[in-house]
């Protein structure tokens, strides 16, 4: 697909939570838009590779954008979440001290959060934490009930398809290569998909903002990739805690320390460490740091045991801090001062996902001073994600059975996810395909056999639905093929059994 | 809701044998229920031959042994439900199941588990290194090979030397796949010995003992693993690190019985093989919920499968006729050279096939079963291997009035 003089009002460079929620809230105003994301689907950056958590706000210095953007943003996520049909639980959250110098440290963090406008923190005794967490290990806690969890992957597909049904045009497998201003004052995005015009461009591109800043202007930004691992455990495990679980900070490393949490569908994350790496796509796990993440959950946690293990991965945070310095810079978020209309979004790291509709209102309120914004009063605000038949009482469960029986096929055997879903997932309307989209959607190969029973099923329906040759299913796109082919090129049938009838077939309702 | 003697979940090895077996025992209202659209479950994929030889003295294939089950079924209309899964299974004998056709209830007498066994996966064993395509559990290549026809790569390396990837480099290789080695992280081979000459050696596939993947490479698709040799205590040798470029990692790490279903009943587990914990005709502790096949604990010999279901079957014969008495509870101690036994109790001093597996390779040992320093069996093992299982019977007239029984191999 070759695309040629597309002309945008506003061009967005990255399809990640913050990208999608830009794309979101310009999309309340009456303007074309346009979100470029190199990869084949939204959030496969950032976005799709943190621990979910909805700050509340109290761990970033008071007065800076990030503190204040986190409480906002925290403020509204339960009515984001509502709106778009994205999970969302308000579990709160515990910041463990261990040892008693770390309680002034819990006094501080409170302190700062309490400037910040962050609500109902409390310091907490021992038998008070023992009371919430009765397996975790500390003497003292700070307790923040207003901190939250969702699913950060399936927030940025919501904001995207919201967008999309507002207006906004998506092109995925679409990677910038060079931005020029034209004499016109427009902007020429030359892409791998062809060019693009816009008279604004959003840098938000996460790990790669500041190549994209390098393309208009002279190195101002400089990303320093800090890449965090973790564990996931099985749902089994879900019962030893009920918040989030928090060490107590330690100043100059690049996050907030090996933590528990507890995921919107009952696993628990440990992690993430942080170590500054070279690359800024090595998502690889390092035998180290997983040793190490194992045995400091010991600390926290003596209950957790590596047979709740079901997978390990890893995220990279967009740091500006450099190594030598660590800790945090204040987020970027502002209008070049040399290019106009181009606006950048640097180092948007945690609590990037809390703060995502919080930054995208500050930078449509950029262009609005620019340019008088008139409102779409198409707008639609709300979006429906995919029904979960697991969630759903027996009654229902039976009428959408006789509704659709694609209902009553289960693909996912652990996380108990539909065909009727895998159908809904695979039809999205982003036009994402691979195994991961699906993934990201409907949980499927997910659980704890990871997609041993399903992913064959999951990739016959693909090829179904699209009749795709065997080499065209990937796990993620581009060069991530599943198969190399037929097993012969003559399709041999023989080794398919027959259908049996099944004797109890017609004595069923 | 609709009321059966006995349910049986799995329309595997396990069930059809527990089908065929109930049927001669004279059951009538049985009923199989299978999530597959097909009867036979993962014996449909295995389509090399060796299976059969201890119960039909015969070399079948995988697909050909579950046929002699099938047509069993077939011949005596024994009634069976398939694309149907069992979402729950309560202590009150009740099951759920979901299909096409709705969410139908189902009380039993007796529920039979033989849901078999899942594979164990990448992320549960932490293999570190990127997250590319072209890893696959052995299985799973199985399944997309020998159900679908689809081939899964060109240049293969098998991590861990289980039955089915011992197989599957074979299989790979018959389809003009590039095996280039076997590794295992033990000092010796998890597979069945056959495995190792009739799969590798037969194929020139090397077999690397004491070896193990480290790092995984590959943006999109798998490009190359690194694999390690490891020392006497599990730690890398230095400098025994080196990279291999190949485009599939198929794992081979064992199995795992997949018991969730049993677990939310709230049936009691063992630790050690994953299944529930049993008495001598295969009952949890749940009663009328028997067991048998892989989700008791995962064999190496499908015929012992069946043999196995078959055997419990004389328990739930007797539950249905009010015969199963509890008469005593003797747990079985599990002394030094073994992993594991099934059953852990005995309830009665009935004839009982114990199960066993070692610890590690061994020559001219034996096993001795005692009473409290009474000698109550001996039986002597030429060769002893943890990927084979022992079983052995012993009589109720050698069992006859004991207080307690140890097992242990010297």
């Amino acid at each position: 697909m070759k695309i040629t003089n597309h002309h945008y009002d506003v061009v967005i460079i990255g399809g990640g939570v913050v990208g999608c929620a830009i794309a979101r809230e310009l999309s309340r105003y009456k303007t074309s838009i346009a979100v470029l994301e190199k990869e084949d689907d939204v959030s496969w950056g950032i976005s799709c590779r943190n621990s979910g958590v909805v700050h509340a706000g109290f761990n970033y210095k008071s007065g800076t954008l990030r503190a204040q953007l986190c409480v906002e943003g925290n403020k509204s996520f339960a009515k984001l979440c509502n709106e778009l049909d994205v999970p969302y639980k308000k579990i709160g959250k515990v910041v463990v001290a261990q040892k008693k110098e770390e309680i002034r440290e819990l006094k501080k963090l409170k302190t700062q959060g309490e400037k910040n406008k962050v609500e109902s923190l409390q310091i907490i005794n021992s038998a008070e934490l023992k009371k919430l967490e009765p397996n975790v290990k500390g003497i003292a806690a700070l307790y923040s009930p207003e901190t939250a969890i969702t699913s950060p992957y399936m927030l940025t597909i919501a904001l995207a398809e919201n967008a999309l049904t507002n207006g906004v045009s998506f092109f995925l497998n679409t990677e910038v290569k060079s931005i020029a201003k034209l004499r016109n004052s427009d902007f020429r995005i030359n892409t791998n998909k062809g060019e693009f015009t816009s008279s604004y461009v959003i840098n938000s591109a996460g790990l790669y903002s500041d190549k994209v800043a390098h393309m208009v202007e002279k190195n101002k930004y400089r990303i320093y990739p800090c890449r965090g691992e973790y564990y996931v455990l099985d749902k089994n495990a879900s019962w030893i805690i009920n918040h989030l679980i928090y060490p107590v900070p330690k100043p100059g490393i690049g996050g907030l320390g090996i933590h528990f949490t507890p995921t919107i569908d009952k696993n628990i994350l440990i992690g993430p460490s942080d170590e500054y790496i070279k690359q800024k796509d090595n998502f690889s796990s390092t035998s180290k740091i997983m040793k190490m993440l194992a045995s400091e959950s010991q600390d926290f946690l003596p209950l957790i045991s590596s047979q709740y293990i079901i997978r390990s991965y890893s995220g990279i945070r967009a740091k500006q801090a450099p190594s030598s310095e660590g800790g945090f810079w204040d987020f970027v978020i502002e209008e070049s001062d040399t290019v106009d209309n181009f606006i950048n979004l640097i180092g948007i790291e945690s609590p990037g996902l809390t703060a995502a509709q919080s930054i995208a209102k500050k930078v449509v309120g950029i262009i609005n001073k620019k340019e008088e914004l008139s409102p779409n009063s198409n707008f639609n605000p709300f979006r429906k994600g995919i029904f979960r038949f697991e969630e759903q009482d027996e009654e229902t469960k039976k009428a959408l059975i006789k509704q659709d029986p694609n209902y009553g096929e289960i693909i996912c055997r652990c996380e108990k996810v539909t065909k009727k879903e895998i159908l809904e997932a695979i039809n999205n309307p982003l036009g994402a395909r691979s195994l991961i989209s699906i993934k990201y959607r409907t949980r499927a190969m997910m659980g704890r056999c990871q997609g041993g029973y399903c992913q064959t099923r999951i990739m016959e329906i693909l090829r179904e639905s699209f009749k795709l040759n065997p080499q065209e299913i990937t796990l993620k796109g581009k060069n991530s093929y599943l198969l190399t082919g037929y097993r012969s090129n003559k399709e041999n049938k023989s080794c398919q059994k027959k259908k049996l009838l099944s004797l109890e077939e017609e004595l069923l309702v | 809701m609709p009321e059966k003697e006995v349910i049986i979940i799995g329309g595997g090895a396990a069930g059809l044998a527990a089908a065929v077996a109930c049927q001669k025992k004279g059951i009538e209202d049985i009923l199989i229920i299978e999530r597959n659209s097909y009867l036979g479950g993962i014996l449909n994929q295995c389509i090399h031959d060796g299976f059969g030889l201890e119960k039909f003295h015969t070399s079948l294939t995988g697909p050909e042994y579950a046929q002699r089950y099938i047509d069993q079924v077939m011949d005596k209309k024994i009634p069976f439900l398939l694309n149907s899964m069992v979402l729950n299974l309560t202590p009150q004998k009740e099951v759920i199941v979901v299909n096409h056709h709705g969410l139908q209830h189902y009380r039993a007498k007796v529920i039979i588990l033989a849901m078999g066994c899942r594979e164990r996966t990448r992320g549960a064993i932490g293999i570190p290194g990127a997250r590319p395509s072209g890893i696959y559990t052995a299985g799973v290549a199985q399944e997309l090979i020998n159900l679908k026809n689809y081939m899964v790569g060109e240049k293969i390396v098998v991590l861990g030397s289980g039955d089915i990837g011992m197989i599957m480099a074979r299989r790979l290789t018959l389809e003009g796949a590039e095996v280039v080695l076997v590794a295992e992280k033990l000092p010796y081979s998890s597979g069945l010995p056959r495995n190792i000459n009739q799969c590798l050696y037969d194929f020139d596939i090397p077999l690397l003992l004491n070896h193990t993947v480290v790092d995984i490479e590959g943006n999109g698709r798998l490009s190359g693993v690194t694999i390690a040799q490891l020392g006497k205590r599990g730690g890398i040798i230095p400098g025994s690190k080196r990279k291999i470029a190949c485009d599939t990692l198929l794992l081979s790490v064992g199995l795992i019985p997949e018991n969730e279903l049993s677990r939310e009943a709230g049936i009691v587990l063992d630790p050690i093989t994953g299944g529930p914990q049993v008495d001598e005709r295969g009952q949890t502790n749940i009663l009328g919920i028997f067991v048998c096949g892989n989700v008791l604990q995962v064999h190496d010999i499908v015929d012992n499968v069946s043999l196995e279901a078959e055997y419990i079957v004389e328990g739930v014969a007797e539950y249905l006729e009010g015969r199963l008495n509890k008469e005593q509870e003797i747990k079985i101690e599990l002394g030094e050279g073994l992993r594991y036994v099934v059953p852990q109790t005995l309830h009665t001093l009935k004839d009982t096939i114990f199960s066993f597996r070692v610890n590690q390779p061994g020559e001219k040992k034996v096993l001795i079963f005692e009473d409290n320093k009474t000698l109550i069996k001996k039986k002597s093992l030429r060769r002893v291997n943890p990927a084979e299982m022992i079983r052995i019977k012993l009589t109720s007239r050698e069992l006859k009035s004991i207080k307690s029984i140890k097992v242990r191999l010297v």
